[in-house]
């Protein structure tokens, strides 16, 4: 499969190390489109090929992807300026189940960079696309200067009830203060008719879990986006395998009930 | 205006304890309020009281010297502040300081350790809420220590 050119179209950075790029089609048009939770693998030349979630709204024609300077590509995505190009493949992947969530509690949990892959939900639900009966957002970083889409959190409350906290601040700031199982575990939830889209760094949703579990809510009801390397992003390399799964192409975004228990095993 | 009782069986803290004992507990509180920036508990003072948060935001602190105050957390509506007054030497280990105007009902813990020893089920089962409390922040701390959001991790334990 090969890539398309895209043009940098905006590049905002979030914090040092993290930016957010707009792309579209250097042939000009729109980009393609996409559900919640995909995503596309960005090639940045002569650097490498990596996958990045979709954090864009599917009906821009623009494809926006965050993404924090870690690896060899990553590292060449970051330094991209507005007008230069890179290549793109995708968009790959299952989304968020979005029809589970017509008329029931739609809970998102966020940790870090996971905020991401959930901003395509949250504007699903500003555009009136999904209707749950009422939905929270609970959103953890590591410090407030962290957090991705601030900008964004006052128009999202039009939508959903946000809960921020970080792990550490001064305490100017007015969100919580402390690990984000707190205010999870705080919450009142309607169990049985909640439905749980959830996306952090492993152990972070590892934890949630727990409290989730412990608050009555059926692990068949708790979706998770998963992260893992990838190479072909189309099922063929095994580069992504993960127990019976390819997280390219079975992922990344899965039932809790369904993978619970290569989820738990150790290193794999 | 609703009773100290009352108040306290709004409390998710007191959820599901007998009338009898909310009764024997209301009467060793009181209605407090504080106001934006007033400390509630100073480090290594006496701890004679905890805290019921019914409104408001308190944050956590300690003094870093070259630093200044370092909030460790913040707590909130339905929260509990202080297990100092259960163990000696009953005093304060952290400050709590309210970031806003914070209604509180304050417990006497001197008066409720006599009625604690008065009554060891009424003792054991306090006891057990509080102890939920703390397992709840101990693994909180953990949390926080293992800085989940960082990129940076350490060095795998060499194997030899
Ligand atoms: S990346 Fe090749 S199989 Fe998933």
């Amino acid at each position: 499969m090969v890539p398309d050119i895209y043009r940098i179209a905006s590049r905002t950075e979030e914090f040092p190390g993290t930016c957010t790029l707009g792309i579209t089609p250097h042939s000009g048009g729109r980009a393609g489109n996409f559900s919640a939770g995909q995503f596309n693998m960005l090639y940045a030349f002569g650097a490498g090929e990596v996958a990045i979630s979709m954090s864009g709204s599917a009906q821009d024609g623009t494809y926006i992807h965050t993404i924090r300077s870690q690896g060899l590509a990553t590292q060449a995505l970051h330094r991209l300026r507005e007008g230069e190009f890179l290549g793109v493949r995708g968009p790959f992947g299952s989304g968020w189940p979005m029809e589970q969530v017509a008329g029931r509690h739609l809970l998102i949990v966020a940790g870090g960079l996971g905020m991401a892959p959930l901003r395509p939900v949250i504007y699903s639900l500003l555009e009136g696309k999904t209707q749950p009966s009422s939905a929270q957002l609970f959103y953890g970083a590591r410090r407030p200067q962290e957090m991705l889409y601030t900008g964004e959190l006052q128009r999202w409350q039009q939508a959903l009830k946000v809960v921020t906290t970080v792990d550490h601040a001064e305490t100017e700031w007015p969100g919580q203060i402390g690990v984000i199982t707190k205010p999870l575990g705080a919450a009142t939830l309607d169990a049985e008719n909640t439905v749980v889209f959830l996306c952090g760094p492993e152990v972070m949703m590892r934890f949630c879990i727990q409290v989730l579990l412990g608050k009555g809510v059926s692990a068949d009801a708790i979706y998770l986006s998963m992260e893992r390397n990838m190479k072909c992003a189309i099922g063929h390399c095994g580069h992504c395998q993960w127990g019976p799964n390819f997280i390219c192409k079975d992922g990344p975004v899965f039932r809790y009930g369904d993978i619970r228990a290569w989820f738990d095993i150790r290193a794999l | 205006m609703k009773s100290i009782e009352q108040l306290l069986q709004q409390h998710p803290f007191f959820h599901g304890l007998p009338a009898t004992d909310r009764q024997l507990i209301s009467g060793c509180g009181e209605n407090c309020v504080y106001s934006s920036g007033e400390y509630i508990a100073r480090e290594n003072t006496p701890a004679d009281f905890f805290f019921v948060i019914r409104e408001g935001r308190v944050a956590v602190e300690t003094y870093m010297p070259s630093h200044g105050a370092l909030c460790l957390q913040t707590l909130h509506d339905g929260d509990i502040f202080g297990w100092s007054w259960l163990f000696p030497p009953y005093r304060w280990t952290f400050d709590a300081r309210a970031l806003e105007k914070v209604r509180a009902i304050r417990l006497d813990g001197k008066c409720l350790r006599q009625k604690c020893e008065e009554d060891p089920r009424l003792g054991f089962e306090l006891m057990k809420r509080f102890a939920k409390i703390v397992a709840e922040r101990l693994q909180a701390t953990r949390l926080q220590l293992l800085d989940v959001y960082s990129t940076e991790r350490p060095p795998p334990a060499e194997v030899r």
